[in-house]
């Protein structure tokens, strides 16, 4: 466990979960910081642009890895401009893509986020796209460069679980870049699930932002995460179908 | 009840007075106000028939308790059920609604509030609304601010701390054309990191124009979605031409722009209907145009200079409640902004319901934003479209929304072209 390391752009992190930048308050980073254990947080380069006194730049401490998002982006040309801008900002070069053109149910658009995805790895920008789980462009995706994929659990916000659980399953068996689990885990049991599944992060906000109490259901995530991650490495018993194993074996006639 | 709105003013000309009143009363002196103007772009658009068919049948009498708890107790919100929520059967069931309405707020928008303020640059006007302080009969003081003057104001309220701007003017494009506008919004970019314009409606090209200017946010009111009640209210001018205001949401998405706003003028018709078709508006943009923001607003009939009657009538502050629960439980996704016609208290409840955006710092008269942020005197300023309510500055206006557990927000934008 202790050599348990999730890499990402070369970068190691003890930590698997991330924090996302949805609904944002100091109190949330604090807690994802202290009691989530959050090693990179997740930045609306949109919110950032700003003159506000409290700028939630100024609350990230160092040793915390700044991943920001292209969130607003409606295309692959709008991503890659507010990407660059992340950059010039002092962000770094993580950059979490996400496009959307639905302003409804605020789903990626997979097709452009190929096309960023791209253009910024071509950049130097550590990629790591947003999408919809489909196996054919999570394949793009690593071709053109990602450094993960983080496909959706369920609408973003809506606290709904794995409702894409057997496609995420598929990119976990399919695609060698780790697989982290963004949007739509509403409680630590389902991103306790995700990582028995073979998930390498959770990314959550809406979960803890809309908890009863924060700092707490981070704690709750934290151990949610690290018992998901310990039973896929330990390898999960088998589950039975229907009834009871017959202690003599059925093929006992055999000499 | 009706207002009275048609007010004679003692400086008009005894031909003017004379044109005014024959426009009053004689309804074959005004122009066809469904037909439209020359010049006007034309889109042929399927959401006005969708919008005013739907709000014709709606007869909100029929619906009962049943269909409202039904409603309430569903996951998604038909138009069906938006029409329960609207219906004189809800207003019982008022304490539910608010429930379920900041339930879906906090979903999509967290804990957060938006605040912004309105800059009105001219109060010139062509149009005879009879409700408005800047109509064209209103005796009041009217101002065009020059382009310093507009500078001027802007670096007063981008010092008190505002990130997000509204530029208003009244809806004379002799006195205040699209090029003006267009070069208020170009030093607009400078001081504030988003820019809407609540203007006359114009062409898509001018959409465009105003958009490559800086303008990502178009409001649009259409104040009576009953076209022959407009008739009866607006009765001169290029906004007469109520189809052309209908699209013109659409002609700014066509030009660009990422976000729309519509409302209707609550008080001067059947505001259940209008509500109905308000909301409809935006639910039908959002499906023809899925990557465009909307918004509604819900602003409510007020007093203005030289007639202190006027009100909205039967829409009181728990009807609005009713409709801006409807809003959020059928639209979760919408922006609704709160202006400061309603009051302190009102906005402080409304916020942790339902309304996203707060206005703060608000003067709806013209070029006098130094008197009312440094109290220094200003030479010259002109007369306000309405009277607000709620005049907090946006100092307070923080303090107040952040004691009421919400996290105010300047900026959550950035203008990418």
């Amino acid at each position: 466990m202790e050599n348990d390391k999730l890499v990402i752009g070369g970068k190691e992190f003890d930590s698997r979960f991330i924090l996302g930048s949805g609904k944002y308050s100091m109190k949330l980073i604090e807690a994802a910081i202290k009691d989530a254990g959050a090693q990179i947080i997740t930045l609306a380069v949109r919110r950032t642009n700003t003159k506000e006194e409290e700028n939630i730049l100024d609350y990230i401490p160092e040793n915390v890895t700044l991943l920001p998002n292209t969130s607003g982006a409606r295309d692959a040309k709008e991503a890659v401009r507010i990407a660059r801008l992340a950059r010039e900002l002092g962000c770094g070069d993580f950059v979490k893509v996400e496009i959307m053109r639905d302003s409804k149910y605020l789903l990626p658009d997979n097709y452009e986020t190929i096309k960023a995805t791209e253009i910024l790895a071509k950049e130097g920008f550590v990629v790591m796209p947003y999408m919809y789980p489909d196996l054919n462009v999570a394949r793009e995706l690593q071709n053109v460069g990602a450094a993960t994929i983080m496909p959706l659990a369920s609408p973003i916000g809506s606290n709904k679980g794995l409702a894409t659980k057997e496609f995420i399953q598929i990119l976990i068996d399919e695609i060698d870049l780790p697989i982290i689990v963004d949007a739509g885990i509403g409680k630590p049991s389902q991103a306790c699930e995700a990582m028995e599944m073979g998930a390498a992060a959770i990314m959550a906000n809406t979960a803890l932002a809309t908890a009863g109490e924060l700092t707490l259901m981070a704690s709750a995530f934290k151990d949610a995460i690290e018992a998901g991650r310990k039973a896929y490495l330990a390898g999960l018993g088998r589950v039975l179908t229907r009834g009871a194993s017959a202690s003599d074996p059925l093929t006992g006639f055999l000499h | 009840m009706e207002n009275n709105f048609l007010i004679d003013s003692e400086e008009l000309s005894e031909t003017a007075l004379r044109r005014k009143h024959q426009i009053e009363n004689d309804p074959s002196s005004r122009i066809n106000h469904m037909e439209y103007l020359p010049g006007m772009d034309v889109i042929n658009s399927d959401i006005q028939s969708k919008v005013i068919e739907e709000m014709n049948s709606y007869d909100y009498n029929r619906y009962t308790g049943k269909d409202v708890l039904r409603a309430l107790a569903s996951d998604k919100c038909t138009i069906e059920d938006f029409k329960a929520l609207l219906s004189p059967a809800a207003e019982p069931y008022l304490e539910q609604m608010a429930a379920k309405a900041q339930k879906e707020t906090s979903k999509h928008f967290g804990n957060t509030v938006y605040l912004f303020t309105p800059l009105y640059i001219a109060n010139y006007c062509e149009n005879y609304c009879v409700y408005c302080g800047f109509n064209c009969y209103n005796r009041i003081k009217r101002l065009k601010l020059s382009m310093e003057q507009i500078e001027h104001e802007m670096q007063v309220i981008a010092d008190s701390g505002m990130e997000e701007i509204l530029i208003l003017t009244g809806e004379s494009p002799a006195k205040s054309d699209v090029k003006y506008i267009g070069e208020a919004c170009k030093i607009a970019r400078k001081y504030f990191k988003m820019v809407g314009i609540e203007i006359y409606p114009v062409n898509v090209e001018d959409y465009k124009y105003l958009h490559e200017c800086g303008v990502d946010y178009v409001t649009v009111f259409q104040e009576t979605y009953d076209s022959d009640k407009y008739e009866t209210l607006h009765l001169m001018g290029n906004k007469r031409v109520w189809p052309y205001r209908f699209d013109s949401q659409e002609r700014a998405l066509m030009g660009g722009m990422r976000g729309v706003a519509c409302a209707a003028l609550l008080g001067l018709s059947d505001f259940r209907k209008d509500a109905l078709a308000s909301g409809l508006h935006v639910h039908y943009l959002q499906r023809k145009y899925p990557h465009a923001e909307m918004s509604l607003s819900c602003p409510r009939l007020r007093p203005i200079i030289n007639n202190e009657t006027i009100n909205p009538l039967d829409v009181g502050e728990r009807q609005l409640c009713q409709i801006l629960c409807a809003y959020r439980i059928f639209l979760p996704y919408c922006g609704i902004t709160v202006s400061s016609r309603e009051s302190a208290e009102f906005r402080n409840g409304i916020a942790k319901i339902a309304a996203t955006k707060v206005s703060a710092g608000v003067s709806t008269g013209i070029g006098d934003h130094d008197e009312k942020y440094n109290g220094e005197q200003t030479e010259a300023s002109g007369d306000e479209q309405f009277e607000i309510t709620d005049g907090r500055s946006l100092e307070k206006m923080y303090i107040d929304m952040a004691e009421e557990g919400l996290q105010p927000v300047f900026n959550d934008y950035i203008y990418v072209g």
